[in-house]
């Protein structure tokens, strides 16, 4: 899948699997922070992610420290998918 | 011992019943099995933020909680006690769900988190930063009223001064359905809707002008009906009152065989008090008494009663002291006696 399209999907993904009733596709921007305060996401949100990572991707994050990185914005959220997946 | 007042009393359930100057004026009827809440606007009073992972029993727990501290002008309770029969059904549901559609794996926490069925409470607790004592009670249809006679012991043994007290339940999506199935092939099941509500209240020991006072509160797991006039009795006496001290009795009729509870009550005790039912307009679900309890304040102090909740013609007379009688299947009775 190309990156542009996988960023408009983690963007639908996330709204729907974090109940971001408030916001739409457009409203997140693919360089915003998306914890703190870009999206204002939070731990327990990192935990979904998580999950969705390992059940839609089948990418599984086990260093802590890795996902802080990963979960920067959207954009290095789908480079690390398409990295990942695209082999 | 001290006395119980009744500083504010706030409800969303099936009628619009949340906005406070609307006394089922507008009686909303329904046709359906299950109805929902009238919900109030939930962006008024809390933010999307925290709201995004609230399910229904949550949102209408932490407003109608709000309100009922603010009419009663207070901003920290001394206790929060809640009462659920289902908890937080909808979030158990989702992740009980999805341990069975992901054969126990990818589980994520919010649902789990959220799924406990003293959400409302600690959701209550965390918006208004109240460290103070807090408990749930689920006890089936008694789970309002025995977080009522928790803050009437607080309040009596001086441990608390104002106790915010409520009852939660949320309709779900999945299992009332199969409870309403079971209650479908019965002979004479519940014959009112299944639905949902919150019901907040901020009761003290502090009397203040037209407050209602909570006189007393019994719950009887089992008893036969003649036992049940027995027991009615001494409790009765026990508050230094007869049957003929009741002007008004609140009855939980919901349709099914056991409503010939209410039946014998009245038809022994009180035929010359006024009855009134609800479960009609509110539907049927563990913590409906909490909504009786709503009508109950409402009635005393505006000293009339809806036509659409009057089950007898009632004799046209003050309304000075009120009885809330409750039973689910022949089981679980309870009685809350309510005085100007």
């Amino acid at each position: 899948m190309p990156v542009k399209e996988l960023r408009e999907e983690l963007k639908e993904k996330i709204i729907e699997q974090l109940n971001l009733e408030e916001f739409s596709v457009s409203d997140i921007d693919d360089d915003a922070a998306l914890f703190g305060d870009g999206l204002g996401l939070d731990s327990i949100d990192a935990l979904e992610l998580i999950v969705m990572l390992d059940k839609d991707y089948g990418i599984q994050l086990t260093d802590p420290k890795e996902g802080k990185e990963v979960f920067k914005s959207i954009t290095v959220l789908a480079d690390y998918i398409a990295e990942r997946t695209n082999k | 011992m001290r006395d119980c007042y009744i500083h504010s009393v706030v409800s969303i359930s099936a009628q619009n019943t949340f906005p406070n100057e609307d006394f089922l004026l507008d009686v909303i009827k329904y046709n359906a099995k299950k109805i929902q809440a009238v919900y109030p606007n939930y962006k008024d009073f809390i933010s999307p933020v925290v709201t995004r992972r609230m399910q229904t029993g949550v949102k209408m727990g932490v407003v109608a909680a709000n309100k009922a501290l603010q009419i009663a002008k207070l901003n920290e309770p001394d206790a929060i006690i809640t009462g659920t029969g289902m908890g937080c059904i909808t979030d158990t549901e989702k992740f009980l769900n999805s341990i069975i559609d992901n054969d126990e794996t990818y589980l994520t926490p919010t649902s789990f988190i959220q799924s406990t069925h003293n959400t409302v409470g600690a959701q209550i607790a965390l918006g208004l930063k109240c460290n103070n004592y807090n408990n749930t009670y689920t006890h089936g249809s008694l789970s309002f009223e025995s977080a009522l006679i928790d803050a009437q012991l607080l309040l009596q043994e001086q441990g608390a001064r104002h106790v915010l007290v409520g009852g939660i339940d949320e309709l779900g999506t999945e299992f009332v359905d199969y409870v309403q199935m079971i209650e479908a092939n019965k002979n004479k099941g519940i014959g009112v809707p299944f639905s949902e509500g919150a019901t907040f209240t901020v009761l003290s020991t502090e009397k203040k002008e037209n407050a209602i006072k909570l006189q007393d509160i019994i719950t009887i797991s089992e008893a036969s009906k003649e036992e049940l006039i027995l027991k009615l009795e001494d409790f009765l006496a026990l508050n230094n009152m007869d049957v003929k001290a009741i002007d008004a009795i609140i009855l939980g009729d919901n349709g099914d065989m056991y409503d010939d509870y209410y039946e014998h009550i009245t038809i022994s005790l009180f035929s010359n008090a006024s009855q009134i039912k609800y479960k009609h307009l509110s539907g049927e679900f563990h913590t409906a008494s909490a909504f009786a309890f709503w009508l109950g304040i409402n009635v005393l102090q505006k000293q009339h009663i809806p036509a659409e909740v009057l089950k007898n013609s009632g004799e046209n007379k003050s309304i000075k002291t009120l009885l809330l009688y409750n039973q689910c299947k022949g089981k679980d009775h309870s009685f809350i006696l309510l005085k100007t």
